[in-house]
Protein backbone atom coordinates (compact mmCIF):
# COMPACT_ATOMS: atom_id res chain seq x y z
CA UNK A 1 0.00 0.00 0.00
CA UNK A 2 3.01 2.33 -0.16
CA UNK A 3 2.61 5.73 -1.91
CA UNK A 4 -1.54 4.58 -2.61
CA UNK A 5 -2.34 7.88 -2.72
CA UNK A 6 -0.55 9.20 -5.53
CA UNK A 7 -2.35 6.45 -7.83
CA UNK A 8 -5.50 8.05 -8.00
CA UNK A 9 -6.40 12.24 -8.84
CA UNK A 10 -8.98 11.17 -6.20
CA UNK A 11 -6.50 10.42 -3.62
CA UNK A 12 -3.86 13.13 -3.95
CA UNK A 13 -6.37 15.28 -3.77
CA UNK A 14 -7.66 14.13 -0.95
CA UNK A 15 -4.23 13.98 0.87
CA UNK A 16 -3.86 17.68 -0.22
CA UNK A 17 -6.95 18.78 1.77
CA UNK A 18 -5.83 16.84 4.48
CA UNK A 19 -2.44 18.06 5.05
CA UNK A 20 -4.52 21.95 5.35
CA UNK A 21 -5.18 20.89 8.49
CA UNK A 22 -1.42 21.63 9.35
CA UNK A 23 -1.89 25.47 8.82
CA UNK A 24 -5.19 25.46 10.70
CA UNK A 25 -2.96 24.08 13.96
CA UNK A 26 0.06 26.45 12.85
CA UNK A 27 -2.26 29.45 12.80
CA UNK A 28 -3.73 28.05 15.83
CA UNK A 29 -0.58 27.93 17.47
CA UNK A 30 0.43 31.56 16.20
CA UNK A 31 -2.55 32.78 18.74
CA UNK A 32 -1.58 30.83 21.35
CA UNK A 33 1.52 32.40 21.08
CA UNK A 34 -0.03 35.77 21.11
CA UNK A 35 -2.36 34.81 24.26
CA UNK A 36 1.01 34.01 25.88
CA UNK A 37 2.83 37.03 24.67
CA UNK A 38 -0.45 39.18 26.27
CA UNK A 39 -0.21 37.40 29.70
CA UNK A 40 3.71 38.58 29.88
CA UNK A 41 2.73 42.35 30.46
CA UNK A 42 2.73 45.44 27.27
CA UNK A 43 6.21 45.18 26.13
CA UNK A 44 6.12 41.81 24.90
CA UNK A 45 2.37 41.93 23.58
CA UNK A 46 3.61 45.16 21.75
CA UNK A 47 6.48 43.58 20.40
CA UNK A 48 4.07 40.59 19.08
CA UNK A 49 2.08 43.07 17.38
CA UNK A 50 5.10 44.77 15.58
CA UNK A 51 6.19 40.76 14.73
CA UNK A 52 3.35 40.20 13.14
CA UNK A 53 3.33 43.72 10.54
CA UNK A 54 7.11 42.11 9.23
CA UNK A 55 7.04 41.35 5.57
CA UNK A 56 7.66 37.36 6.31
CA UNK A 57 4.85 36.91 8.58
CA UNK A 58 2.67 38.91 6.56
CA UNK A 59 3.44 36.38 3.45
CA UNK A 60 3.08 33.45 5.94
CA UNK A 61 -0.28 34.79 7.06
CA UNK A 62 -1.22 34.96 3.43
CA UNK A 63 -0.57 31.63 2.72
CA UNK A 64 -2.47 30.54 5.96
CA UNK A 65 -5.73 32.22 4.87
CA UNK A 66 -5.63 29.89 1.06
CA UNK A 67 -4.71 26.91 2.84
CA UNK A 68 -7.51 27.66 5.32
CA UNK A 69 -10.32 28.49 3.18
CA UNK A 70 -9.19 25.76 0.96
CA UNK A 71 -9.71 23.82 4.00
CA UNK A 72 -12.59 25.15 5.07
CA UNK A 73 -14.09 24.36 1.55
CA UNK A 74 -13.37 20.87 1.62
CA UNK A 75 -14.52 20.75 5.20
CA UNK A 76 -18.02 22.10 3.48
CA UNK A 77 -17.64 19.87 0.41
CA UNK A 78 -17.74 16.98 3.22
CA UNK A 79 -20.96 18.25 4.60
CA UNK A 80 -23.83 15.59 2.67
CA UNK A 81 -20.90 12.59 2.85
CA UNK A 82 -20.51 12.65 6.48
CA UNK A 83 -24.18 14.61 7.68
CA UNK A 84 -27.12 12.69 8.31
CA UNK A 85 -29.94 12.99 5.88
CA UNK A 86 -32.00 15.88 6.90
CA UNK A 87 -35.38 15.49 6.03
CA UNK A 88 -37.39 18.70 5.38
CA UNK A 89 -41.37 18.36 5.06
CA UNK A 90 -41.03 14.89 3.76
CA UNK A 91 -38.20 15.63 1.48
CA UNK A 92 -34.60 15.40 1.75
CA UNK A 93 -32.38 18.49 1.35
CA UNK A 94 -30.26 18.98 -1.27
CA UNK A 95 -26.39 17.70 -1.20
CA UNK A 96 -25.94 21.91 -2.45
CA UNK A 97 -28.02 22.86 0.01
CA UNK A 98 -26.37 21.36 3.04
CA UNK A 99 -23.03 22.78 1.64
CA UNK A 100 -24.78 26.03 0.92
CA UNK A 101 -26.25 26.92 4.60
CA UNK A 102 -22.42 25.54 5.72
CA UNK A 103 -20.85 28.15 3.37
CA UNK A 104 -23.29 31.16 4.25
CA UNK A 105 -23.30 30.33 8.02
CA UNK A 106 -19.63 30.35 8.01
CA UNK A 107 -19.55 33.69 5.96
CA UNK A 108 -22.09 35.57 8.32
CA UNK A 109 -20.34 34.45 11.57
CA UNK A 110 -16.94 35.83 9.70
CA UNK A 111 -18.50 39.09 9.09
CA UNK A 112 -20.29 39.18 12.47
CA UNK A 113 -16.48 38.40 14.20
CA UNK A 114 -14.77 40.77 11.65
CA UNK A 115 -17.46 43.75 12.64
CA UNK A 116 -17.21 42.98 16.44
CA UNK A 117 -13.55 43.30 15.84
CA UNK A 118 -13.65 46.37 14.21
CA UNK A 119 -15.91 48.26 16.58
CA UNK A 120 -13.29 47.11 19.28
CA UNK A 121 -10.58 48.26 17.74
CA UNK A 122 -12.40 51.83 16.44
CA UNK B 1 -18.21 2.46 -44.85
CA UNK B 2 -16.27 3.75 -42.15
CA UNK B 3 -13.08 2.56 -41.54
CA UNK B 4 -13.15 -0.47 -38.93
CA UNK B 5 -11.85 0.92 -35.52
CA UNK B 6 -9.43 -0.88 -33.59
CA UNK B 7 -8.62 -0.19 -29.84
CA UNK B 8 -5.63 -1.44 -27.69
CA UNK B 9 -6.78 -3.14 -24.38
CA UNK B 10 -4.65 -4.04 -21.80
CA UNK B 11 -5.55 -6.75 -19.49
CA UNK B 12 -3.41 -7.91 -16.62
CA UNK B 13 -3.64 -11.82 -17.01
CA UNK B 14 -2.90 -14.39 -14.04
CA UNK B 15 -3.20 -17.81 -14.18
CA UNK B 16 -2.73 -19.58 -10.55
CA UNK B 17 -1.29 -23.00 -12.64
CA UNK B 18 1.39 -21.13 -14.69
CA UNK B 19 2.20 -17.37 -13.34
CA UNK B 20 4.27 -15.98 -10.22
CA UNK B 21 2.93 -12.71 -10.60
CA UNK B 22 0.41 -11.34 -12.82
CA UNK B 23 1.31 -9.85 -16.14
CA UNK B 24 -0.43 -7.93 -18.82
CA UNK B 25 -1.26 -8.69 -22.37
CA UNK B 26 -2.17 -6.36 -24.83
CA UNK B 27 -5.04 -7.14 -27.21
CA UNK B 28 -5.77 -4.97 -30.80
CA UNK B 29 -9.92 -5.26 -30.43
CA UNK B 30 -11.92 -3.81 -33.37
CA UNK B 31 -15.09 -2.23 -31.96
CA UNK B 32 -18.07 -0.44 -32.94
CA UNK B 33 -19.75 2.85 -31.34
CA UNK B 34 -22.07 0.68 -28.70
CA UNK B 35 -19.81 -1.78 -27.49
CA UNK B 36 -19.04 -1.87 -23.45
CA UNK B 37 -15.64 -2.78 -22.05
CA UNK B 38 -17.21 -6.03 -21.13
CA UNK B 39 -17.79 -6.44 -24.62
CA UNK B 40 -14.32 -5.99 -25.62
CA UNK B 41 -13.78 -8.78 -22.97
CA UNK B 42 -15.73 -11.14 -24.77
CA UNK B 43 -14.31 -10.43 -27.98
CA UNK B 44 -10.93 -11.43 -26.35
CA UNK B 45 -11.78 -14.66 -25.00
CA UNK B 46 -14.11 -15.50 -28.10
CA UNK B 47 -11.27 -14.43 -30.54
CA UNK B 48 -7.93 -14.29 -29.18
CA UNK B 49 -7.65 -15.58 -25.76
CA UNK B 50 -10.11 -18.74 -24.15
CA UNK B 51 -8.68 -18.82 -21.27
CA UNK B 52 -9.31 -15.24 -20.24
CA UNK B 53 -11.52 -15.26 -17.10
CA UNK B 54 -14.01 -12.53 -15.90
CA UNK B 55 -17.40 -12.31 -14.00
CA UNK B 56 -20.19 -11.24 -15.72
CA UNK B 57 -24.18 -11.52 -15.83
CA UNK B 58 -26.81 -9.24 -16.57
CA UNK B 59 -25.18 -6.83 -18.65
CA UNK B 60 -26.95 -4.01 -17.63
CA UNK B 61 -25.33 -3.10 -14.43
CA UNK B 62 -27.93 -4.74 -11.89
CA UNK B 63 -26.14 -8.05 -11.13
CA UNK B 64 -22.73 -6.69 -9.99
CA UNK B 65 -20.52 -9.41 -11.05
CA UNK B 66 -18.78 -7.72 -14.03
CA UNK B 67 -16.58 -4.82 -11.74
CA UNK B 68 -13.05 -4.21 -12.72
CA UNK B 69 -10.49 -1.41 -12.50
CA UNK B 70 -10.72 0.67 -15.73
CA UNK B 71 -7.65 2.53 -16.36
CA UNK B 72 -7.42 2.88 -12.27
CA UNK B 73 -10.96 3.48 -11.65
CA UNK B 74 -13.75 0.87 -10.46
CA UNK B 75 -16.42 0.22 -12.81
CA UNK B 76 -18.72 -2.00 -13.81
CA UNK B 77 -17.61 -2.78 -17.17
CA UNK B 78 -20.87 -3.63 -18.94
CA UNK B 79 -21.77 0.20 -18.59
CA UNK B 80 -18.25 1.26 -19.65
CA UNK B 81 -18.67 1.84 -23.38
CA UNK B 82 -15.23 1.47 -25.43
CA UNK B 83 -15.68 4.54 -27.41
CA UNK B 84 -15.46 7.19 -24.38
CA UNK B 85 -11.80 5.70 -24.25
CA UNK B 86 -10.79 5.68 -28.17
CA UNK B 87 -8.00 6.34 -29.27
CA UNK B 88 -6.39 5.80 -25.82
CA UNK B 89 -5.67 2.13 -25.09
CA UNK B 90 -7.61 1.04 -22.06
CA UNK B 91 -6.22 -0.83 -18.91
CA UNK B 92 -8.33 -3.27 -17.01
CA UNK B 93 -7.69 -5.54 -14.12
CA UNK B 94 -8.83 -7.02 -11.56
CA UNK B 95 -10.59 -5.19 -8.45
CA UNK B 96 -8.45 -3.52 -6.38
CA UNK B 97 -8.01 -4.80 -2.79
CA UNK B 98 -8.73 -8.68 -3.05
CA UNK B 99 -7.12 -11.49 -3.34
CA UNK B 100 -7.04 -12.12 -7.54
CA UNK B 101 -8.00 -15.49 -7.83
CA UNK B 102 -8.01 -15.68 -11.57
CA UNK B 103 -7.06 -13.38 -13.96
CA UNK B 104 -9.70 -10.50 -13.59
CA UNK B 105 -11.70 -12.83 -10.95
CA UNK B 106 -11.27 -11.93 -7.09
CA UNK B 107 -11.64 -14.29 -4.17
CA UNK B 108 -14.75 -12.23 -2.66
CA UNK B 109 -14.91 -14.44 0.43
CA UNK B 110 -13.81 -11.89 3.08
CA UNK B 111 -16.34 -9.65 1.65
CA UNK B 112 -19.41 -12.86 2.18
CA UNK B 113 -17.98 -13.32 5.76
CA UNK B 114 -18.17 -9.79 6.60
CA UNK B 115 -22.08 -9.41 4.75
CA UNK B 116 -23.14 -12.85 6.92
CA UNK B 117 -21.48 -11.30 9.83
CA UNK B 118 -23.88 -7.98 10.02
CA UNK B 119 -27.37 -10.04 9.83
CA UNK B 120 -28.46 -8.55 6.68
CA UNK B 121 -32.15 -9.32 7.23
CA UNK B 122 -35.14 -7.86 9.27
CA UNK B 123 -34.53 -9.16 13.01
CA UNK B 124 -37.96 -8.79 14.05
CA UNK B 125 -38.53 -6.54 17.09
CA UNK B 126 -40.78 -9.11 18.37
CA UNK B 127 -41.85 -12.18 17.42
CA UNK B 128 -45.14 -12.13 15.42
CA UNK B 129 -47.53 -14.84 13.93
CA UNK B 130 -49.18 -15.17 10.37
CA UNK B 131 -52.85 -14.23 12.21
CA UNK B 132 -50.77 -10.95 12.98
CA UNK B 133 -51.30 -9.82 9.51
CA UNK B 134 -48.52 -8.06 7.58
CA UNK B 135 -46.33 -4.54 9.14
CA UNK B 136 -47.63 -1.89 8.46
CA UNK B 137 -44.81 0.96 7.20
CA UNK B 138 -45.37 4.65 6.03
CA UNK B 139 -43.46 6.05 3.25
CA UNK B 140 -42.23 7.95 5.22
CA UNK B 141 -40.28 5.07 7.09
CA UNK B 142 -39.88 3.76 4.26
CA UNK B 143 -37.55 6.72 2.69
CA UNK B 144 -35.14 5.99 5.91
CA UNK B 145 -33.66 3.00 4.56
CA UNK B 146 -34.70 2.98 0.59
CA UNK B 147 -32.05 4.18 -0.99
CA UNK B 148 -29.69 1.61 0.90
CA UNK B 149 -31.63 -1.03 -0.46
CA UNK B 150 -30.01 -0.16 -3.73
CA UNK B 151 -26.66 -1.71 -3.52
CA UNK B 152 -26.16 -4.28 -5.54
CA UNK B 153 -22.56 -6.40 -3.97
CA UNK B 154 -20.83 -4.96 -7.12
CA UNK B 155 -17.89 -4.16 -4.41
CA UNK B 156 -16.25 -1.33 -6.44
CA UNK B 157 -16.64 0.49 -3.08
CA UNK B 158 -14.14 -1.99 -1.66
CA UNK B 159 -11.59 -1.49 -4.44
CA UNK B 160 -12.65 2.64 -4.02
CA UNK B 161 -11.20 2.68 -0.50
CA UNK B 162 -7.87 2.94 0.91
CA UNK B 163 -8.94 2.33 4.06
CA UNK B 164 -10.09 -1.40 3.19
CA UNK B 165 -6.61 -1.67 1.55
CA UNK B 166 -5.08 -0.80 4.67
CA UNK B 167 -6.38 -3.12 7.16
CA UNK B 168 -8.58 -5.85 5.09
CA UNK B 169 -10.51 -6.54 8.03
CA UNK B 170 -12.64 -3.35 7.76
CA UNK B 171 -16.19 -3.84 7.41
CA UNK B 172 -16.11 -1.49 4.58
CA UNK B 173 -18.46 0.74 2.98
CA UNK B 174 -21.00 -2.06 1.50
CA UNK B 175 -21.66 -3.84 4.55
CA UNK B 176 -21.95 -0.69 6.80
CA UNK B 177 -24.52 0.48 3.89
CA UNK B 178 -26.47 -3.05 4.33
CA UNK B 179 -26.10 -2.54 7.71
CA UNK B 180 -27.52 0.66 7.71
CA UNK B 181 -30.56 -0.64 5.99
CA UNK B 182 -31.79 -2.93 8.13
CA UNK B 183 -31.06 -0.70 11.37
CA UNK B 184 -33.23 2.17 9.79
CA UNK B 185 -36.02 -0.29 8.79
CA UNK B 186 -39.35 0.05 11.27
CA UNK B 187 -39.52 -3.50 11.25
CA UNK B 188 -35.99 -4.72 12.47
CA UNK B 189 -35.09 -4.29 15.82
CA UNK B 190 -31.52 -5.90 15.85
CA UNK B 191 -29.57 -2.48 16.05
CA UNK B 192 -27.79 -3.76 19.41
CA UNK B 193 -26.69 -6.65 17.88
CA UNK B 194 -24.95 -4.97 14.86
CA UNK B 195 -23.90 -1.90 17.04
CA UNK B 196 -21.37 -4.24 18.03
CA UNK B 197 -19.63 -4.85 14.86
CA UNK B 198 -19.85 -1.57 13.63
CA UNK B 199 -18.37 0.11 16.84
CA UNK B 200 -15.49 -2.54 17.23
CA UNK B 201 -12.22 -2.39 15.78
CA UNK B 202 -12.88 -3.01 12.39
CA UNK B 203 -15.98 -1.02 11.87
CA UNK B 204 -17.04 2.45 11.30
CA UNK B 205 -13.89 4.29 12.73
CA UNK B 206 -11.85 3.17 9.64
CA UNK B 207 -12.82 5.37 7.97
CA UNK B 208 -11.09 9.09 7.28
CA UNK B 209 -14.26 9.96 4.87
CA UNK B 210 -11.85 9.60 1.96
CA UNK B 211 -15.54 9.68 0.23
CA UNK B 212 -14.43 7.96 -2.91
CA UNK B 213 -16.44 4.95 -2.24
CA UNK B 214 -19.85 7.20 -3.00
CA UNK B 215 -18.06 8.05 -6.00
CA UNK B 216 -17.88 5.10 -7.90
CA UNK B 217 -21.00 3.37 -6.68
CA UNK B 218 -22.70 2.45 -9.03
CA UNK B 219 -26.55 2.56 -7.73
CA UNK B 220 -26.29 6.34 -5.82
CA UNK B 221 -25.92 4.23 -2.36
CA UNK B 222 -23.88 6.14 -0.63
CA UNK B 223 -22.59 3.78 0.97
CA UNK B 224 -19.85 6.94 2.61
CA UNK B 225 -22.19 8.64 4.51
CA UNK B 226 -24.00 5.33 6.08
CA UNK B 227 -20.19 4.75 6.98
CA UNK B 228 -20.28 8.03 8.85
CA UNK B 229 -23.47 8.76 9.98
CA UNK B 230 -22.95 5.59 12.13
CA UNK B 231 -19.98 6.92 13.71
CA UNK B 232 -22.07 9.46 15.39
CA UNK B 233 -24.59 6.17 16.21
CA UNK B 234 -21.32 4.16 17.62
CA UNK B 235 -20.38 7.23 19.80
CA UNK B 236 -24.11 8.02 20.97
CA UNK B 237 -24.25 4.44 21.30
CA UNK B 238 -21.37 4.39 23.54
CA UNK B 239 -22.20 7.19 25.94
CA UNK B 240 -25.55 6.12 26.09
CA UNK B 241 -24.70 2.72 27.43
CA UNK B 242 -22.53 4.70 29.81
CA UNK B 243 -25.53 6.47 31.28
CA UNK B 244 -27.93 3.34 31.18
CA UNK B 245 -26.50 -0.31 31.61
CA UNK B 246 -28.97 -1.63 29.85
CA UNK B 247 -27.66 0.27 26.36
CA UNK B 248 -29.35 2.94 24.06
CA UNK B 249 -28.58 1.79 20.34
CA UNK B 250 -31.41 3.40 19.08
Amino acid sequence: MDGWWKKNPYYVEYMVHESTAFFVAAYAIVLLVGLLRLSQGEAAWNGFLEALKSPLSIVVHLVFLVAIAYHAFTWFKLFPLTMPPMIVNGKRVEPGVVVGTGWTAAIVASLVLLGLVWRIAA
Amino acid sequence: MSEQKIIEIEVLRYLPESDQAPHSEIYKVPFTDDMSVLQGAQYIKDNFDGSLTFRWSCRMAICGSCGMMINGVPKLSCETFIRDYYPNRITIEALANFPIEKDLVVDLSSFIEKLEAIQPYIIPKEPRTVEQGEYIQSPAQFAEYIQYTSCINCTLCYAACPQVGLNQNFLGPAVIALAHRYNMDSRDGGQDQRMELLASMDGVYNCSAVGYCSEVCPKHVDPGNAVNVNKINAAKDYFLRFLSPKGGSK
